[in-house]
């Protein structure tokens, strides 16, 4: 596939702290509008790929292209957030000394500019929006609420709120479903489908049964490179993804 | 449109605050001029500057509280940019001497004639011209803090290493502001000031003037803060603060935001100096002293940090105990201070005002739980809903 086409490109990307080889000549294409699912095990370097994409960390390496054109080795965090990457954490982050509401107003796509957010008055059109988010990730009632004082699986569909609220084409996805009870990775497991008949989607997730659900293209990663990829059922029978992940 | 703004997110505290100053400024000095100084409530002449001299800690408390409360920038080195202000405001004050200083040289200050110098070093001309001096009190120390910043903030320097920079800043400045080549009076500062803006210095008049000036200047900064603190540059700030990675990835270049924030609050800290100055009468390198910068925190500490007016009640709090145990008890003072940071520390991990917003909250949301249990009657009092009363909620600070 030509570069051109693709929405995200990873082509030869290594990586390596201190010697050690977090990431290993990985290439990897997201196409627009694609949900991708990523497994693998610890240290697989799911995290650090996210990193690389974000800005967050150089390669050593290797090309990673957004839009077939955008150079992302050579953007920082906040340009490559502008150009419509959003990523969620491992760890929910929210500002929990902010509440909901604001928290949504934060990530919502607008000017980012010191100057811009000093005289900024919000828009209608922005409260329809954050009140379409608030339903959407069912904090309607909590939106007064300090960020603090939400749950854990309350704290990743903030997180999810703020990251559709950026309104990117891209969005990193960690572990959506960690710290949930099974309806609520269920429920998270929709909302994902949803978000991704609009947006393209890289999840990160160890819950097979969510990966399942979400019924996409998977790709596992072990020591830094791509072991196998394609449906769930063809990765999961490969040999070496039983051996160094599923187990037998 | 922004006044109005401004004037919404005016809660009830600030009301009260804003109401106090405003009386303070009004009376202190009528009760100076106008009552006779047999009567009781006359305020005398020592009295007036004393209070004048607390307005402007109040006011550096203020700046630091904007960068350390809100951004979480520990800043142990504003008392270089509040010295900085002061000895702009000095070299205007050197400058209006003229004649009548003891060498009588019209234009150079008496420092320089001893040292021998023929001629005004080119960084003192326009300090004849108050517009110039004026200006100058907030832009050398905006400089200072936007040179500083940039460097700081871009390489991602923070804690406590960006406070153990602004501490080494501040006495690289003590060190340099020492030497007599520096062309700012060495050792010995700026003093023997005689007028400013034409009115004699040690009028009480003017003392009152002064007063007012440093009250108004408090106000007016106060205002600018609760303006940029409420906006939504401010919710960004405080997104830095509690999670300064989490707003990168959200798009916000995080050391723009500090910087803007660090400027503002050093030219603040500047005009704070620059009050202070012609009130206690010499600027001298003394104040760039490390000591002074840690004590401003100390008094943000007590008062509360990141809510603006316990920045204000600190540092005057603070300082009237300093005022009276170091004449009442000159020994034990340091003791105290320290004492009071470690039991602030402790006890009182939000500072006075702080816990007492705590207190308040918890009054009245037991006041609201045994309403809905003596059912019916009057429904509770839902909290707000609107993102207006939403802007309103006071930001904690996280520890």
């Amino acid at each position: 596939m030509s570069r051109q086409n693709t929405l995200l490109y990873l082509d030869g990307v290594s990586v390596s702290f201190d010697g050690f080889r977090a990431i290993n000549d990985l290439s990897m294409v997201i196409t627009h509008g694609e949900m991708r699912a990523i497994i693998g095990p610890n240290g697989a370097g799911k995290t650090t790929m996210m990193d690389i994409i974000t800005g967050k960390t150089r390669p050593d390496s290797g090309e990673v292209f957004f839009n077939g054109v955008v150079d992302l080795t050579a953007e920082d965090e906040a340009s490559i957030a502008e150009l419509g990457i959003g990523r969620k954490f491992q760890k929910p982050t929210v500002f929990e000394s902010h509440t909901v509401w604001d928290n949504l107003e934060l990530a919502l796509k607008a000017p980012r500019g010191p100057f811009a957010t000093l005289f900024h008055m919000i828009s209608g059109a922005e409260k329809t929006r954050i009140e379409d988010l608030l339903t959407l990730i069912r904090l309607g009632d909590k939106r007064d609420e300090l960020a603090a004082n939400l749950s854990h699986g309350q704290k990743q569909w903030l997180e999810i709120g703020m990251l559709l609220a950026q309104d990117p084409k891209l969005l990193l996805v960690d572990e959506p479903a960690a710290g949930m009870t099974d309806a609520e990775t269920m429920e998270t497991a929709e909302l994902l489908k949803d978000i991704a008949k609009t947006h393209s989607v890289v999840v990160v997730e160890h819950d097979m049964t969510f990966i399942r659900a979400l019924g996409v293209k998977v790709t596992c990663l072990a020591e830094g490179s791509v072991l196998a990829e394609g449906s769930l059922d063809h990765v999961s029978a490969d040999e070496r993804v039983i051996e160094v992940y599923l187990g037998r | 449109m922004m006044t109005s703004y401004l004037f919404r997110t005016l809660d009830a505290k600030a009301g009260v605050f804003i109401a106090i100053l405003l009386a303070v400024i009004l009376l202190v000095p009528a009760l100076n001029i106008l009552i006779a100084p047999d009567n009781f409530f006359h305020v005398p002449n020592y009295a007036v500057t004393l209070m004048g001299k607390y307005l402007t800690y109040a006011l550096l408390a203020l700046s630091v509280d904007l960068v350390w409360g809100f951004c979480g920038i520990l800043s142990l080195g504003h008392g270089a940019f509040f010295a900085l202000g002061g000895y702009a405001m000095g070299m205007y004050l050197m400058r209006q001497i003229g004649t009548r200083g003891v060498y009588g040289d019209p234009t150079l200050p008496d420092f320089m004639v001893f040292l021998n110098w023929q001629e005004l070093p080119w960084y003192w001309y326009g300090f004849d011209m108050a517009w110039f001096a004026f200006l100058m009190v907030m832009i050398a120390p905006g400089i200072l803090a936007f040179v500083f910043g940039w460097f700081a903030f871009r390489s991602r320097v923070t804690g406590v290493y960006l406070s153990i920079i602004t501490q080494a800043l501040t006495y690289a400045l003590l060190l340099a502001f020492f030497r007599n080549d520096m062309g700012f009076g060495g050792n010995n500062g700026l003093t023997d000031f005689k007028d400013i803006l034409g009115f004699d210095i040690q009028a009480s008049s003017t003392r009152a003037g002064l007063f007012v000036a440093s009250g108004l200047a408090l106000l007016v900064c106060f205002l600018i803060c609760r303006y940029v603190t409420k906006s939504k540059l401010g919710k960004v700030l405080v997104a830095v603060r509690d999670a300064e990675s989490r707003t990168r990835f959200l798009g916000y270049r995080v050391e723009y935001y500090k910087l803007f924030v660090w400027v503002l609050s050093a030219m603040m800290a500047g005009i704070a100096g620059a009050l202070y100055v012609p009130q206690v009468g010499i600027i001298n390198p003394g104040e760039f002293a490390p000591a002074n910068s840690i004590e401003v925190v100390i008094w943000v500490a007590v008062g509360g940090r990141g809510t603006l007016i316990g920045a204000v009640l600190g540092a005057v709090l603070v300082n009237f105990a300093k005022t009276w145990f170091t004449a009442a008890l000159p020994d034990v003072w340091l003791f105290a201070l320290g004492a009071l940071f470690v039991v602030v520390t402790l006890f009182l991990p939000k500072g006075i005002l702080g816990t007492i917003g705590d207190g308040w909250t918890a009054l009245r949301q037991r006041r609201v739980s045994s309403n809905a249990q003596a059912g019916g009657g009057k429904p509770p009092k839902t909290p707000p809903t609107s993102p207006a009363a939403a802007a309103n909620v006071d930001p904690q600070p996280a520890e």
